[in-house]
């Protein structure tokens, strides 16, 4: 056979890179039943204990629930700079168009220890104090560049007909903008947020320079883990998982809906 | 709407027209955003760098200064860490390249025909994602800690000499490394094959091209954007990064990065003006490589 290399091979190959890419997620979530007294490193016995007893440990759910809340801030702050950004770039011609572009790429191609120490450098010599604040907005600064390439996307496919029938029906602009633009740019500012919380959520470096006192999950991790990581932020890491997963999985499906629904 | 040309427009437009003032408008806080917030703490880190000790001698306290030297001694002390840093992230990119592309080529091109298929790998694909950075690194620690199965096993059959292990090891955090990298290659290079025309596959093995001679000179050759932004987008974030090399994850005594040499002086010693001579030369470095690359295919295209 021709092909035999590409028929068995290859997907017993894809098969075992997945096996191994899965190995440390289950292990995390494998230890998050572990009895534990001391560190979570050997395996004593099983227990439900710290799924419902997480907020025992209160470290854990103090520096879950301020990463979720710099997440849920730094997400509507960049997803609207972004969007606007993104809509500028893929609807209007204007002069310096490539400066905007590479502005926008240069954070991405930037190593989070460089942004990080950079601003916390400026912090330092304009006399800013580091806390909840200046995590924020490190977080709106490196997401942005993201939020504008997902809905770049969008607006690339997006039909400049459906406005232009918008206006000869004498929809004003902010009646196009909110009733034919906004809704058809909604899954690509739906996905961006979610890869900007994302980004912003399990963002370690960059936060680590520009939080000063204040802690986020996984800065609680990298300080924990001198010690051993207790099972409770297996919990937290568990938790945060599954709930991801299932948005993909529901945003899939009804993807596939729709398109057998227009198929039809 | 582009052809509107109404009264007296903004942002320096040639032909100021309606659009362009919208676009302005677009535009300005998010760009007026990143000058105050990216580019102005290059600068920052750029006049940190040159700071001269504060005379007063106090720790942590710098004056405005023009110390080139800092560089001097930057490089002179930190030397062996800005080449490991390097050698580290070339040798984790090359193998997160090789051990990516087989999944992306299996996704793009031989599941194209499945979409449910297609659409489970992709989500286990980016599945470590979901999953804390920090946890996913610690658990290997765990796996291949000192006491674990898995360690004495590799003692067992040999692998291992009886004194030797492995976290603390530039194997294993050159693997840590390439593990948390992997789905920032995969997906670029999913993304140039998925486009890839697969009658050109058949054309090839309907010239006689062996299927290797098919795939070096047609698949290849076509996913290349893809294996570019996905080199880029891992050996850049690699060679910044401090928590794989970290003592307290896999890393040792001799592993140490860039990144953990800035975090140490920028934290514990409080030198920032060497902190951002590392930092100014990690990002110099940066710019000449990426530039390099950009003029072989666009910004645009990178974005």
């Amino acid at each position: 056979m021709k092909f035999s290399l590409g028929k068995f091979l290859l997907p017993t190959y894809v098969a075992l890179a997945f096996v191994f890419t899965m190995i440390p997620i289950v292990y995390t979530f494998v230890f998050s039943f572990n009895e534990v007294n001391k560190s979570n490193i050997a395996w004593k016995r099983f227990t439900f204990d710290n799924w419902l007893y997480v907020c025992n440990k209160q470290e854990v759910c103090e520096a879950f629930g301020n990463s979720i809340a710099i997440a849920v801030i730094a997400t509507a702050i960049s997803t609207a700079l972004g969007t606007a950004i993104a809509i500028a770039l893929g609807r209007y011609r204007f002069k310096g168009r490539s400066v905007t572009n590479l502005l926008l790429f240069l954070p991405m191609a930037t190593p989070e220890v460089v942004m990080g120490a950079g601003l916390a450098a400026q912090f330092l010599n304009v006399g800013v104090a580091k806390g909840f604040w200046t995590i924020v907005v490190a977080h709106v600064m490196f997401t942005l560049s993201f939020v504008v390439v997902t809905v770049k996307a969008r607006v690339a496919t997006l039909d400049p007909k459906l406005e232009e029938a918008g206006r000869d029906l004498y929809g004003n602009a902010s009646q196009v903008f909110w009733k034919i633009t906004f809704p058809l740019l909604l899954p690509g500012i739906a996905a961006a947020a979610m890869l900007s919380f994302a980004l912003s959520f399990d963002d370690f470096i960059i936060t680590q320079f520009n939080s000063g006192p204040e802690t986020t999950f996984p800065k609680f991790v990298y300080t924990a883990a001198v010690r051993g990581i207790p099972p409770e932020a297996n919990v937290v890491g568990s938790g945060v998982f599954i709930v991801a997963i299932a948005i993909v999985m529901i945003v899939q499906v009804r993807a596939s809906r729709k398109a057998k629904r227009l198929a039809k | 709407m582009a052809f509107v040309a109404l009264g007296q427009g903004s942002a320096g437009s040639a032909t100021p027209t309606k659009t362009s003032r919208v676009a302005f408008i677009l535009l300005a806080p998010g760009l007026i955003y990143l000058g105050l917030f990216f580019l102005t703490p290059l600068v920052s880190l750029i006049i940190t760098s040159l700071k001269v000790s504060s005379p007063t001698g106090e720790i942590g306290m710098y004056d405005f200064g023009f110390e080139l030297g800092n560089y001097a001694y930057a490089i002179g002390q930190y030397l062996p860490q800005i080449l490991r840093s390097f050698t580290y992230a070339i040798i984790a990119t090359v193998m997160a390249l090789m051990i990516s592309y087989p999944i992306a080529y299996f996704i793009g091109v031989k599941a194209r025909n499945k979409p449910l298929l297609q659409a489970m790998l992709l989500t286990l694909v980016i599945a470590p994602f979901f999953i804390s950075f920090l946890l996913r690194t610690f658990a290997w620690k765990q796996i291949f800690s000192n006491d674990s199965p898995v360690t004495n096993f590799l003692h067992t059959i040999g692998l291992l000499a009886p004194d030797q292990y492995v976290i603390g090891t530039p194997f294993a955090v050159v693997f840590g490394l390439t593990y948390n990298f992997i789905p920032f290659m995969t997906l670029p290079i999913y993304t140039s094959l998925e486009r890839l025309d697969i009658r050109l596959l058949e054309a090839g093995s309907d010239l006689y091209a062996t299927p290797a001679k098919t795939f070096w000179k047609v698949t290849f050759p076509l996913s290349l954007p893809g294996v570019i932004s996905g080199t880029l987008l891992t050996f850049i974030p690699i060679s910044g990064d401090y928590v794989n090399a970290s003592r307290d994850f896999l890393g040792g005594s001799d592993t140490a990065m860039i990144g953990n040499v800035v975090e140490a002086n920028f934290f514990r010693i409080q030198d920032y003006p060497t902190a951002s001579a590392l930092s100014v030369m990690l990002m110099a470095a940066i710019v000449v490589l990426v530039s390099m690359y950009v003029r072989k295919s666009g910004t645009e295209d990178l974005l």
